[in-house]
């Protein structure tokens, strides 16, 4: 059974009929210019943009969970975080934790350890880098424990340390059985770490599926209006603007 | 390493904080011992209470259980409604700035108590009238400022409330402009000023229930205003209800502010300070603001009322207008501090 399937999911006209699946352990890539609908269409499956089409979650209807049920199997981290308040890193993971109506210490010392913020576990967010709070939004998607963490381009402002950091942390929360499906605009991180690439173009997913499949001259350079370089054979995969 | 410090268990701010509801409770008790025992006659506080207790038809017990006990427990409660609606808004409207006054609310009740107190409508109610129309003119306003300010954004919250308590002061201005009699007008001007004095228990009735509705209503909505720390959407992402919980905790806050405008007029600045004084004890948390601010603003409110009854004058300075002076400053202190985050 899929976590996530999707059959001709639309958003008004920001995401036009998207057909796709998210498998256990799977970490799909959701690529594309800017403006293509990926925010629009994770935050349709997180219950935050009214959709039309078919959707099931773990084998259930999407329309017949309630919003608590929905929190708990679908967990969303939006491209835009920031806390109005100078909260502790501890005390914003725990805000993770809404969708069960508890305090699970377990749950939330474990998410810690996982976005490997515990060090600073006592110290304000405000007073952070940028680096050390998006391990910090993370830890709090993860104590949520959702089956599916949707990340919204949660390496945009990072450099190229804390981008592996981040990639890999999520690629770790994947293979628990769990399943992530995360927007990104480096495609050479994507063709890295994702399992499956979904890339989309103006609402629509014009290609899915290996990095081979998708991450082509032809389809990139239409896509993106630029003539770019594709080579998977390097390790680590290179994919740039010419 | 610095950092490990905060880790261990005798971390100050931990400590502070499991001492926070004691310490406030021991010195709601000093305050209130001391505001019953303060007045023009030296009264044994003891004696009095007890006897007024037990209605022994003593000296002692008029002039405690008549006079000084409810307009200690008038200032304790109108204090701890602001003190509660004041951490309770800027919660919901994730801004350090907002106050009851601020965002129109309190000029609502104001307005909506002076025109009951002129044209005389809900005459059924009796003495309610005012409390129900001044929750009224509070919920409007507070409802109609929401809508304005929309998506909650900090310069906008502030500009609709400017705009909404403007033109709350405007109605209220038409209304004292054709009042009936001078010394109408003259009454309604000082009971808009703020004052707890002159009233009796019955003013108790009205805030009590208003305190434990609005209060609980706010309470029953606190992991809202937890989630709401991160923003509405990702408060919406975890499961919770933004629109029906932003305007239960609304509500809330109008009861609140629209039984204590109704009661004691403006009293303005604690419910915008007390919550800044508490957020640092409460490790910053919104929804453990909430408790810690009621009890700081019973605390202020009963010690401000106790400076207005011992500073010797002819006439009496009104609480409304000692808060507002001593506010004052410290809201520009605020401004100026919060310029930074801004700029």
């Amino acid at each position: 059974m899929d976590l996530i399937s999707a059959t001709k999911l639309s958003v008004d006209s920001r995401v036009k009929q998207a057909c796709f699946n998210l498998k256990k352990g799977e970490m799909l890539g959701l690529i594309g210019p800017n403006g293509a609908g990926k925010s629009t269409l994770l935050n349709s499956l997180a219950g935050l943009e009214k959709f039309t089409g078919e959707l099931q979650i773990n084998g259930q209807v999407f329309d017949s969970l309630s919003p608590k049920q929905r929190a708990r199997l679908v967990g969303l981290q939006p491209q835009i975080m920031d806390s109005i308040w100078s909260l502790s890193v501890s005390d914003i993971v725990g805000l993770g934790r809404i969708p069960w109506g508890d305090a699970n210490n377990d749950a939330i010392q474990c998410a810690m350890r996982k976005a490997k913020v515990t060090e600073f576990a006592e110290r304000r967010i405000d007073h952070l880098s940028g680096g050390e709070r998006a391990r910090v939004w993370l830890a709090r998607a993860f104590a949520g424990e959702p089956l599916i963490l949707l990340s919204d381009e949660p390496i945009a402002s990072l450099d190229i340390h804390f981008q592996l950091e981040v990639m890999k942390v999520l690629k770790g929360y994947a293979k628990e059985h769990h399943g992530v499906i995360v927007a990104l605009h480096d495609l050479s991180l994507a063709a890295r770490f994702c399992d499956r690439l979904c890339l989309m173009h103006e609402g629509e997913i014009v290609s899915q599926g290996t990095a081979e499949e998708v991450l082509t001259n032809p389809l990139l350079s239409n896509v993106y209006g630029v003539d770019v370089e594709v080579d998977l054979e390097h390790s680590p995969p290179i994919i740039l603007a010419k | 390493m610095p950092r490990s410090m905060d880790l261990e268990p005798g971390n100050p701010v931990t400590t502070m904080a499991t001492f926070l509801i004691p310490v406030l409770s021991l010195s709601i008790l000093l305050v209130t011992w001391f505001s019953l025992g303060l007045g023009s006659v030296p009264v044994p506080v003891v004696d009095g209470l007890w006897d007024w207790l037990h209605g022994a038809q003593s000296h002692e017990a008029l002039i405690i259980g008549e006079v000084r006990l409810p307009r200690t427990l008038l200032a304790l409660s109108v204090g701890a409604a602001l003190g509660f609606s004041g951490a309770a808004l800027q919660g919901l409207l994730r801004n350090p700035l907002a106050e009851p006054g601020l965002v129109g609310a309190s000029q609502g009740a104001a307005l909506g108590a002076a025109t009951v107190f002129y044209f005389g409508l809900f005459a059924g109610l009796g003495s309610l009238a005012t409390a129900a129309a001044g929750l009224l003119g509070a919920t409007a306003t507070l409802f109609i400022m929401l809508m304005l300010a929309g998506s909650g954004h900090p310069a906008l919250v502030i500009m609709a409330g400017l705009a909404i308590s403007t033109l709350a002061g405007a109605a209220l201005a038409v209304v004292l402009n054709f009042a009936p009699n001078p010394y109408a007008m003259q009454e309604l001007v000082f009971w808009l000023l703020g004052s707890v004095s002159n009233r009796g228990l019955d003013s108790l009735w009205v805030l009590l229930p208003a305190l434990l509705i609005g209060g609980s209503l706010i309470w029953w909505q606190r992991r809202l205003l937890a989630a709401l720390s991160l923003g509405d959407r990702i408060a919406e992402s975890m499961g919770l209800s933004v629109a029906r919980g932003s305007r239960l905790i609304a509500l809330g806050t109008a009861i609140l502010i629209g039984a204590s405008v109704s009661v004691a007029g403006n009293i303005g600045f604690v419910g915008l300070l007390v919550p800044h004084i508490m957020r640092p004890w409460v490790n910053h948390r919104p929804e453990r603001l909430l408790i810690p601010s009621a009890m700081l603003g019973a605390i202020l409110v009963c010690m401000a009322d106790i400076c207005v009854r011992a500073i010797p004058s002819g006439t009496e300075l009104k609480l409304g207008v000692l808060t507002s002076l001593l506010g004052a400053p410290l809201f520009i202190w605020l401004v100026w501090k919060e310029r930074r985050r801004w700029i």
